[in-house]
C-alpha cells in the first residue's frame, strides 16, 4: 500500500455537519495522528476510511484502491480497532485471538507463531484463559490491538485506542505501536491526547469537522505565536481576573500556578506596570516553551 | 467456508455461555410443552347443560338421560324456566340449554323436519366452541345409535363429525402448534438479538472490515440457531410422542422440508428486525411484537381463525406461522401428504423468497 489519500471528505448526520471538505494524505510506513476534542469529526473520518459509512462527498483511497468501490481488496491488508472495546467479552483472550485469526485466514502454525509474538508484546499470555470482560481497561485495549494485528496488516487504523486507559498502559500501548511501525506498518490513529501526538511522525489538528493544521509534531508546536510564562503563584480568581484585564494577555490556571499567554510581539517589559498593579513583578515570570496543546488551543480559538 | 466455521463456532460459545439464550433454547420448549400440554387445559370436563324438554315424551327423556349418562354433561342445580330458557345462562348456572321442542318423538320415528335448539353461553369464546361441539357430537352420536343404519332423521343435522381429535384433547391441539411457535422464537427472536448485539457492542464494525462477506457473517451466525431450532422441534415432538402419546401420523421428511422453508422465513424476519434497530432490547421487543404475538394470536394456535372479525382474518394471511401450523397439524395428526399441503407449501415458499430478498437488501454493512 503506497499512500492513504482522503480528498474533500464531507459528511453530515442530518443537519449536523460532522466532517467538512476534509483532505489529507499519509505516506507509507509512517504514523499519523488525527488530534482533536470530542465531536471534532475524528471517528467519522476513520469510519469513512474503513468503509463503515458512506460519506456524502469525497474520495478515499487506500494504497491506490478506492474504498467506495473496491473495499474488499484492501480488507486483508487493513487492521482496524474501533473506538469502543469491540471484542467478545464472553470469549477468553485466546478465543478472541483465534476467532480474529480465523476470519482473516490466519490458522495453524502461522497463527501460533503470530499469537506468541503478540503475547510477548502485550504480556497477555498469563491471562490467555481469562474472559475478555474480566480484563483491566489497559489489557482490553492491548488485546484489541493484538486482534487487529493478528493478520500482519500493512495499515493499522485505530480510533481513540487509549481513551480511558491509565497512563502506564497508554505508554505500553504506544511502545507496541512503535514496534510495529518499525516493521513497516502504516498507522493512522485518532486521539484526544497531545502527549501521544508527540510519538507520531505526522499529525493533523481536527476541529469542527475541518483541518486546523498539519505537520510533524515539531512543526505543529512551532505554529504557536506569542510567548508563554509560568508564574508560581496561587491562581486565585481575583488574581486571574486582574491579569486577564491586561491587553494582549490571557491568564490561565496551570497546576498550582498560572500561565500567562502573551500575544505575538508582546514582551513582559511592555506590560510591567500592569503586572505590578496586579500584585506580581516581571521577575516572577518564567519563560515556558509552548507545547502542542498551546498551539492547538490557539488555533482553535482563532477559529472561534 | 473456513471463515463461516469460525463465526459459527464463536456463536456457539456465545450461546453456551449465556444463561438467557440457554434458557430460551433448552428450558423454554420443555416448559411450554408441559404448560400447554397439562396446565392450559382447554378441555371442558363438565358441561353444565340445562334441558328444556318441551316434548315430554319417552324419546325426549331417553335423549336427556343418555346425555347425562356420559361423563361430559351434568344437570344444573336449578330447573329451567320454560318461558325464559335463557335466564339460566344469564345467571351463569349453566353453560348451555338444550331445547327440545314438541315434535321430537315424531321426528325420531321418521316425521317432519325437526331441529333441536341449543343456546350456548358465548361469553367465553373457547368454552362456547367446546360446549357447542360436545353437545352436537353427543346428540349426533345418540341419533346415529338410535336409528337403523343409513337412515337419517330429516331436519336433524347428523352430518357433523368431529375428526382427528375426537375427544377434543388439548395436547393434540397445542403441542404441534408449539413446534411452530418455538421454531419462530429461536429463528427470529434469537437471531435478531444476536445480530443486534454485534452492532450494539461494536464488534460488527470489526467484522465488516475483516475479509468476510456479509453473507458469510449471516450464515455463520445463523447456522447454530437453525440447528438449535430444529433440535427444539425434535424435543417437542419427542414429548408429544412419549409424554402425551400423540401419534405422528405423517412423514418426518416432509415435516423437515416444510420446517426448513419456515425457519428460513423466520431467519429472514430476524435479519430484517436487526437491521431496523440499534440495541438488543429493542430487537427483542420488535421481534416479540412482530413475530411471537401474531403467531400465538392470529394463527389458530389458540384461537380459531373463523371466530375472528373479518379484518383480523385477512391479517392472518400474512403470518407465516398460520400456514406452518396447518402443515404440522396436518402431518402429525392426519398424516397429510404433499398433495393436500401443496397450497401451504407455495405460500411458505413465497414468504421465504420475498423475506429473504428483503433481508438481504436491508442488511446494513455500514454502522451509521
Amino acid at each position: 500500500m503506497a499512500t492513504i489519500s482522503v480528498k474533500n471528505l464531507s459528511h453530515a448526520y442530518g443537519s449536523v455537519k460532522a466532517v467538512n471538505d476534509f483532505s489529507f494524505e499519509v505516506d507509507r510506513g509512517i504514523s499519523y495522528a488525527l488530534v482533536g476534542p470530542d465531536g471534532a469529526g475524528k471517528t467519522t473520518i476513520i469510519r469513512a476510511l474503513c468503509n463503515l459509512l458512506t460519506p456524502d462527498a469525497g474520495e478515499i483511497q487506500l494504497g491506490g484502491i478506492d474504498v467506495a468501490t473496491d473495499f474488499d481488496k484492501v480488507k486483508k491488508k487493513l487492521g482496524y480497532m474501533p473506538q469502543t472495546f469491540s471484542l467478545y467479552p464472553d470469549l477468553s483472550v485466546e478465543e478472541n485471538l483465534t476467532f480474529y485469526g480465523g476470519i482473516y485466514g490466519v490458522t495453524g502454525a502461522r497463527y501460533v507463531e503470530k499469537r506468541n509474538t503478540l503475547y510477548e508484546f502485550s504480556r497477555l499470555k498469563p491471562f490467555a484463559d481469562r474472559r475478555a470482560r474480566d480484563l483491566s481497561g489497559g489489557m482490553k485495549q492491548k488485546l484489541a490491538l493484538s486482534c487487529a494485528l493478528i493478520h500482519d496488516p500493512e495499515l493499522l487504523i485505530l480510533d481513540e485506542p487509549t481513551t480511558g486507559v491509565d497512563p502506564l498502559s497508554r505508554r505500553q500501548f504506544w511502545d507496541i505501536l512503535t514496534e510495529f511501525k518499525k516493521q513497516g506498518v502504516t498507522i493512522i490513529v485518532s486521539t484526544p491526547y497531545m502527549d501521544e501526538v508527540a510519538r507520531t511522525d505526522r499529525a493533523c489538528f481536527v476541529f469542527r469537522g475541518g483541518k486546523l493544521a498539519e505537520g510533524t509534531p515539531e512543526e505543529l508546536t512551532r505554529l504557536y505565536q506569542g510567548e508563554i510564562y509560568y508564574v508560581d503563584r496561587l491562581p486565585t480568581t481575583p488574581l486571574l481576573d486582574k491579569l486577564n484585564l491586561i491587553e494582549h494577555v490571557v491568564a490561565r490556571r496551570f497546576g498550582t500556578g498560572l500561565h500567562l499567554y502573551l500575544d505575538m510581539g508582546q514582551h513582559p517589559g511592555d506590560i510591567a506596570t500592569e503586572i505590578t498593579q496586579a500584585g506580581l513583578s516581571v521577575e516572577d515570570l518564567m519563560s515556558v516553551t509552548p507545547d502542542l496543546e498551546d498551539s492547538f488551543i490557539q488555533l482553535m480559538q482563532g477559529q472561534q | 467456508m473456513q471463515r463461516i466455521r469460525f463465526i459459527a463456532l464463536k456463536e456457539f460459545y456465545h450461546i453456551m455461555r449465556d444463561m438467557r439464550s440457554l434458557t430460551i433454547i433448552f428450558l423454554m420448549p420443555i416448559m411450554m410443552t408441559f404448560l400447554f400440554g397439562y396446565a392450559i387445559d382447554m378441555d371442558v370436563n363438565e358441561v353444565i347443560l340445562a334441558v328444556a324438554d318441551l316434548d315430554r315424551t319417552a324419546d325426549s327423556r331417553d335423549l336427556v338421560e343418555n346425555l347425562y349418562a356420559s361423563t361430559y354433561f351434568t344437570p344444573p342445580d336449578e330447573q329451567v324456566d320454560f318461558k325464559d330458557p335463557e335466564q339460566i345462562l344469564r345467571s351463569s348456572k349453566a353453560y348451555a340449554v338444550l331445547i327440545i321442542k314438541p315434535g321430537f318423538s315424531e321426528a325420531m320415528k321418521g316425521g317432519e323436519d325437526y331441529q333441536l335448539g341449543l343456546l350456548v353461553d358465548g361469553s367465553d369464546n373457547n368454552l362456547a366452541a367446546a360446549v357447542q361441539n360436545y353437545t352436537t357430537a353427543a346428540v349426533n352420536r345418540y341419533l346415529i345409535n338410535k336409528l337403523p343404519p343409513r337412515m337419517t332423521v330429516p331436519g336433524v343435522r347428523v352430518s357433523y363429525r368431529l375428526m382427528y381429535n375426537p375427544d377434543l384433547e388439548s395436547p393434540r391441539f397445542f403441542v404441534p402448534g408449539l413446534v411452530a411457535i418455538l421454531l419462530l422464537m429461536i429463528s427470529a427472536l434469537l437471531t435478531s438479538i444476536t445480530i443486534a448485539r454485534e452492532r450494539e457492542t461494536g464488534t460488527m464494525e470489526q467484522l465488516l472490515t475483516a475479509p468476510v462477506k456479509p453473507v458469510e457473517i449471516l450464515i455463520g451466525k445463523l447456522m447454530p440457531y437453525t440447528l438449535l431450532a430444529f433440535l427444539d422441534g425434535i424435543i417437542v415432538l419427542v414429548f408429544a410422542r412419549f409424554v402425551f402419546s400423540i401419534p405422528f401420523a405423517g412423514s418426518y421428511l416432509l415435516l423437515l422440508g416444510f420446517g426448513f422453508l419456515y425457519v428460513m422465513t423466520a431467519l429472514s424476519i430476524g435479519i430484517m428486525i436487526s437491521s431496523l434497530v440499534k440495541t438488543q432490547q429493542v430487537a427483542m421487543m420488535l421481534a416479540f411484537v412482530t413475530t411471537m404475538l401474531p403467531s400465538v394470536m392470529l394463527t389458530g394456535f389458540i384461537f380459531a381463525i373463523k371466530n375472528m372479525p373479518v379484518a383480523l382474518q385477512v391479517i392472518t394471511n400474512i403470518v407465516p406461522a398460520k400456514f406452518f401450523l396447518v402443515v404440522i397439524r396436518g402431518i402429525m395428526l392426519k398424516g397429510a401428504g404433499l398433495d393436500v399441503l401443496a397450497m401451504q407449501g407455495v405460500y411458505l415458499l413465497i414468504f421465504m423468497v420475498i423475506l429473504m430478498f428483503i433481508a438481504a437488501k436491508t442488511f446494513r454493512t455500514k454502522v451509521v
